[in-house]
């Protein structure tokens, strides 16, 4: 057992505790970063001014007769930019464009006394377009050969040979849509600039480092001239891992200009229309198996709708590549990906980053081939699954197959599996109108960030003569409950209570040099951060103490008088890993996460519309750093999978009028978040357990994203249900999303289909 | 001079705005507890506690949730407002409160204030676990009676629900001590005539109706109830009425009679309280209540609303066409009263003239035996039909007597299925006369493509929701 990974016997790890800023959530006391505007006097507000064109060069701006509407106080166009106009990564977006790559983009900004008066500032300026043609769709862009960035892939053995020789060869396609982020707090950010020309910029953001690196670059200044504060977020789901940079670099750009604090919140509407979503993707493919259903060969290619600028797409497309396996163990494969460019919104991070986008096309494949093939999904499933040692497509060795094993038998046992199937097929025997039906998915999912430089992570702690502890980490709180498990693993580390413990905001100026909070990395290496500065610290009390078991305050008090330092810095990166884009192979992840979920649902035949009658899963988060955290994500990040593969539905027009190119769900009420109406009505969810992670922070297991993949237990349901109005053996191609119009139509296919003769088998 | 009385204290309403609404106006405060998630009532962040009347017409106060987004301040003047700051602390936390800490129930946390809130509102039902819920749409109902619909207008993001259903069902009924239980005993705040003018706009609440009808002959006078469709314009559309006419609390628009042959609905009355005071008896209607956008819109909305807005995919339209109302109109000039099938002139439109305000709606009675209301959308709780279909059959001895069928979602405007119900009328209640009227009913209106569904869809719906009605009303379907 590794250091890193042993448990003291007294661990405050593993309890079972509420988020740290439980008591005020509930008391509406915690404050998020807008909180702080009517707490701060003076604060400007920003207003953008949107373009109604998918795509167009700017031909004039005028903005004069903004400064006519009381309380403007200033506009923000191009010239204003002492530094590089980008927000981008990728040095590809800038902030105030002479060409509009999508419908809504902000164009130029407006500050005023109040939100009001920017707003009718806003509705002032005159830009003249000249409209340019615009792509849409991935199929579109797809047909135009638009496409950005690098076209990795990956592979193994001749899959041309392998197709030919297998017995049941299938091709189709498969496209899946995107998906908002709809974190409940929109994009935030509070700018301030004090005396001697330090830029403070408060930030809804993911990613403190980059929103100080754009802002200072914006602003052409240095990093050390800027820090950014993250109180905690209203939710992230990677929508504030870039997304967030443009506007605090406003805010800030509003600040420097007017000395005055300067605040960007976007409103519901503008966050929708301007920033970056899930990635839809596009898959062709070609798949062979064997007579008894094992997969034999595997040919894709994907492409991800990435929108106007490359932001994250690579990344994303990496870490989709690296999981259209999931779980399965596919011996011939090739893969090739490619990002499209669209003009729409940059699409960016959300929770799973490519890895659910990947592993639907697998999961696809299989629910949509086991009637062809004449096997039970269940059992096609299962089949396929990795055994110990054998290797991804990207040739790193799976490890601990046996946990996606005893999670799937486990969740057959608990879940009584057998026995419903034996239910729902007397219930569908009875009922015309009405069908049921259960489906089983695993989940693989690897933990790391493909580019193995972002696997590091700096922590501070600091010992109070009194014997408080403070900490700082480089990680942000976004509802995740990393916060609370950092104060788990320090309160462990020093071997003192919680209430000992008290953990600061996260700023640059603390710890500098950050990785985004992402890849549900967080908690693994904040975590061994915060070990490692607590290990030092207790290194040194160690020898004041010399084996005299002192009480910890007064241990500390005596450390200080014996002129010890009673603060350190920790420092963790990720062994081990090793990554070669060029070839796309190596070993980029720590370990692999692994979870079942079982999935019960009824179609109503006449509609589509359709409900969850029971879930049941079991989830690898190695030993739990923190229970109520973990399981909140597990539960959490089903529903939100399941929101994405079922119900929230993403749409652009698509037609040749003068609104081409606008989002048309750009509102909480025509874009569908899940509601306790889609909650599954029965929810068991345990935790695998003899779980211990070897070599990460107390045997834990990351827990963000995973989850959410075992929702293809819900889509693969809704298929098998549609299935049950049509003939046996008929196979079903389902949309994503499967909302009710889509699953009554696929019903309706599959009742058409007893009226056809069977279309022949490939 | 105007204030409001928030968790205790008295905030002035001195140079607010009239667009202003009660969310910014408590966060400029410093009361950030609740949060703008969506400014359209749609995710409940901004939930906060308001004294009202009980909905279903019993003495004292019951504390009742409502989208503090959508309301203006001004439409609070003389009113008692608790939010979560006011509801406990985080050393004194209040028993919801303490359910949704300690059982995981907040994650980011940025939804939780609006949760209590409209959590809290629920706890203090005065009939809580008491009387059965009317609809039995979610599948065990709790011990402690706690109707999860009361939930259905506030978005978690994070924890998937679980742990916040398990808070709501944990609760107990309060401690007789509860000084906001105590408060219920005392009468709520009463309106008061009010006139509020900031930024070139006013914000009125009339004395009486007569008074209502003189200051809506102005041309940029608008007429405001629940505010849940006003909010959203003056939120989203950045629409500025020039005067804001208060409705809500005019007794000439909130009676609600039952008499031998007809029920009379009060235009103002909330459906809430329409739904509390009703109590089941038109069993059609708590099909509708239960499935018109959520508990705190219901709270606030109307159906003088409802109908004033004329939007082509109004819930209460095609109910309400297939019970055959009418819709009283007055005026300066007296009454009229207008079938609700000639009501509709065109896309929002009607035969309503400028000045002109609902004063109730009448429903003739007895209601037809076989009733229904299918709702066809994306999500169940909460969301705006694709299609809506209201069906009232006269089916006796095996005959269809007689037939209404009102559309909402497939046309301009709210329309009776006329073709169909003649298709229909004075055959047999068989699956050959369905399906033949069901094709019928899949002709009628102009269904469009848009975001919600296809028209394809839509069409196709109208025929399905006749087929399952004959369905459901011939042989046993599973809930």
């Amino acid at each position: 057992m590794s250091d890193l990974s042993q448990r003291p016997a007294d661990a405050v790890v593993g309890e079972t505790m509420p988020h740290e800023s439980a008591a005020l959530h509930v008391t509406g006391r915690a404050i998020y970063t807008d909180d702080l505007v009517p707490r701060t006097k003076g604060v400007l507000h920003a207003w953008p001014v949107q373009a109604p064109h998918a795509h167009a060069r700017i031909t004039d701006l005028r903005v004069d007769a903004a400064y006519d509407e009381p309380g403007v106080v200033r506009v923000l166009t191009a010239d204003d930019v002492p530094g590089l106009n980008d927000s981008g990564i990728k040095h590809d977006e800038p902030i105030f464009p002479t060409e509009v790559m999508y419908h809504g983009q902000a164009v130029c900004w407006v500050l005023g006394e109040t939100l009001e008066a920017a707003r009718r500032g806003a509705l002032r300026i005159e830009v003249d377009y000249e409209p340019l043609p615009a792509l849409l769709t991935v199929k579109e862009a797809i047909a135009a050969k638009s496409f950005q960035g690098v076209m990795p892939g990956a592979g193994r053995g001749d899959v041309e040979a392998a197709l030919a020789a297998a017995p049941h060869v299938f091709e189709g396609e498969t496209e899946m849509a995107g998906q908002e982020q709809f974190y409940l707090e929109t994009q935030s950010s509070l700018a301030e600039v004090d005396d001697g020309g330090q830029v403070f910029v408060q930030s809804s953001t993911q990613h403190p480092t980059e929103t100080q690196e754009v802002v200072a670059h914006v602003l052409g200044l240095s990093s050390h001239s800027v820090t950014v504060q993250c109180l905690r977020m209203g939710g992230g789901f990677g929508g504030k891992e870039t997304q967030a940079n443009a506007y605090a670099a406003v805010a800030a750009l509003g600040a420097s200009l007017t000395g005055r604090p300067t605040r960007v919140r976007l409103t519901r509407a503008q966050d929708i229309t301007l920033t970056g979503k899930r990635h839809g993707f596009h898959a062709s493919w070609r798949v062979g198996f064997a007579e008894d259903g094992r997969l034999l060969a595997l040919d894709t290619t994907l492409t991800a709708d990435g929108g106007w600028s490359l932001d994250l797409s690579e990344p994303v497309l990496a870490r989709a590549i690296c999981h259209v396996d999931n779980a399965y163990w596919i011996p011939t494969v090739r893969i090739h990906g490619r990002v499209a460019r669209t003009n729409k919104t940059s699409q960016t991070a959300f929770r799973g980053f490519g890895g659910p986008q990947g592993m639907l096309v697998i999961e696809d494949i299989l629910g949509r081939c086991a009637p062809l093939l004449g096997v039970d999904p269940l059992d096609l499933r299962r089949r396929n699954f990795y055994a110990e040692g054998q290797e991804t497509p990207y040739g790193q060795p799976v490890r601990q197959t046996d946990r996606a094993v005893t999670a799937w038998e486990q969740v057959m046992t608990t879940g009584d599996v057998t026995q419903r199937q034996h239910e729902i097929a007397e219930f569908n025997a009875a009922h015309p109108h009405t069908k049921r039906a259960l489906a089983m998915t695993p989940v693989k999912f690897g933990i790391s960030f493909n580019l193995t430089a972002f696997n590091q992570a700096g922590a501070l702690v600091h010992v109070y003569k009194d014997g408080s502890v403070l900490i700082n980490h480089g990680g942000t709180e976004m509802g995740q409950g990393l916060h609370t498990k950092m104060l788990q693993v320090a309160a462990t580390a020093l071997g003192v209570p919680l209430s000992k413990v008290r953990l600061a905001p996260t700023r640059t100026d603390k710890v500098p040099n950050t990785s985004a909070t992402a890849a549900s990395s967080g908690s693994d290496l904040n975590g061994a951060a915060v070990k490692h500065a607590c290990e030092q610290i207790n290194a040194r009390l160690a020898e004041v103490d010399d084996g005299r078991g002192l009480p910890w305050e007064e241990l500390v008090h005596e450390a200080y008088f014996a002129r010890v330092p009673l603060f350190a810095a920790g420092y963790y990166r990720t062994e081990g890993l090793h990554w070669d884009a060029s070839v796309f192979r190596g070993t980029p992840f720590k370990y692999f996460a692994y979870g079942v979920a079982a999935a019960e649902v009824e179609v109503d035949g006449f509609t589509g519309a359709y409900r969850t009658r029971r879930v049941d899963i079991v989830h690898d988060v190695g030993d739990s750093l923190s229970p109520l955290v973990d399981l909140g994500q597990i539960e959490g990040g089903f529903v939100q999978g399941a929101g994405w593969l079922t119900l929230e539905d993403l749409r652009w027009d698509t037609s040749d009028g003068e609104q081409r190119g606008r989002l048309t769900t750009q509102a909480a009420s025509t874009y569908k978040l899940p509601s306790f109406s889609e909650m599954p009505e029965d929810f068991r969810v345990a935790m695998l357990e003899h779980a211990h992670e070897e070599g990460a922070v107390y045997g834990s297991k990351a827990v963000g994203e995973p989850p959410l993949m075992l929702a293809f237990s819900v889509r693969e349901a809704l298929r098998q249900a549609c299935a049950a109005f049509g003939p046996p053996g008929v196979s079903v191609e389902l949309p994503s999303p499967a909302t009710p119009e889509a699953v009554y139509w696929a019903l309706d296919a599959a009742r058409q289909a007893a009226a056809t003769p069977e279309p022949a088998g490939a | 001079m105007s204030e409001i009385t928030v968790n205790g204290g008295a905030l002035s309403l001195d140079g607010v705005a009239p667009h202003t609404t009660a969310l910014d106006f408590l966060r400029d405060r410093g009361l950030t507890g609740a949060k703008e998630g969506c400014a359209e009532g749609e995710c409940g962040a901004c939930c906060v506690l308001v004294a009202r009347p009980p909905a279903d017409g019993s003495p004292g106060t019951e504390w009742t949730s409502v989208n503090a987004c959508l309301i203006s301040a001004a439409s609070l003047a003389d009113q008692e407002v608790v939010t979560a700051e006011g509801l406990g602390t985080p050393d004194h936390l209040h028993p919801v409160q303490r359910e949704m800490a300690e059982r995981g129930g907040s994650q980011c946390g940025y939804c939780t204030p609006g949760f209590v809130c409209s959590m809290a509102a629920e706890y203090y039902r005065h009939d809580r676990g008491t009387s059965p819920s009317t609809n039995g749409t979610h599948p065990a109902e709790p011990e402690n009676g706690f109707d999860l619909h009361a939930l259905s207008g506030n978005l978690c993001r994070c924890t998937g629900y679980r742990p916040i259903q398990d808070a709501a069902y944990a609760l107990g009924q309060p401690p007789a001590d509860d000084p906001f239980a105590v408060r219920r005993t005392a009468p709520a705040p009463a309106p008061r005539p009010t006139t509020l003018e900031a930024d070139g706009a006013a914000f009125v609440r009339p004395r009486d109706l007569a008074h209502a009808l003189e200051l809506l002959a102005d041309d940029g006078a608008v007429a405001v109830a629940g505010a849940t469709d006003v909010g959203v314009e003056i939120n989203l559309r950045g629409s500025r009425p020039a005067l804001m006419v208060a409705v809500d609390r005019l007794d000439e628009l909130r009676g609600l009679d039952w008499t031998g042959d007809e029920l009379r609905i009060g235009a103002a009355l909330s459906l809430t309280e329409i739904e509390r005071r009703l109590a089941g008896r038109v069993p059609v209607l708590d099909e509708l209540f239960w499935q018109f956008a959520s508990r705190p819109i219901r709270n606030g909305a109307t159906l003088g609303g409802n109908l004033g807005t004329g939007s082509p995919i109004g819930d209460s339209p095609p109910v309400l066409l297939a019970l055959g109302a009418d819709v009283v109109l007055v005026s300066p000039d007296g009454e009229r009263r207008v079938p609700l099938a000639d009501y509709f002139t065109g896309y929002r439109a009607s035969v309503r003239r400028q000045g002109e305000l609902i004063k109730e709606v009448v429903v003739p009675l007895p209601v037809a035996p076989l009733t229904a209301f299918h709702k066809i959308a994306k999500r169940r709780y909460d969301d705006i039909s694709s299609v809506a279909v209201g069906f009232a059959l006269d089916v006796a001895d095996g005959i269809v007597r007689d037939a209404k069928i009102g559309l909402g979602g497939v046309a301009a405007t709210p329309i009776r299925a006329r073709d169909t119900e003649v298709a229909l009328a004075g055959r047999p209640w068989t699956q050959q006369t369905v399906d033949e009227a069901a094709a019928v009913l899949a002709t009628e209106g102009t269904p469009i493509d848009d975001q919600r569904s296809s028209a394809r869809y839509r069409s196709a719906m109208l025929g399905q929701s006749l087929r399952k009605l004959f369905a459901e009303s011939t042989e046993e379907v599973p809930a």
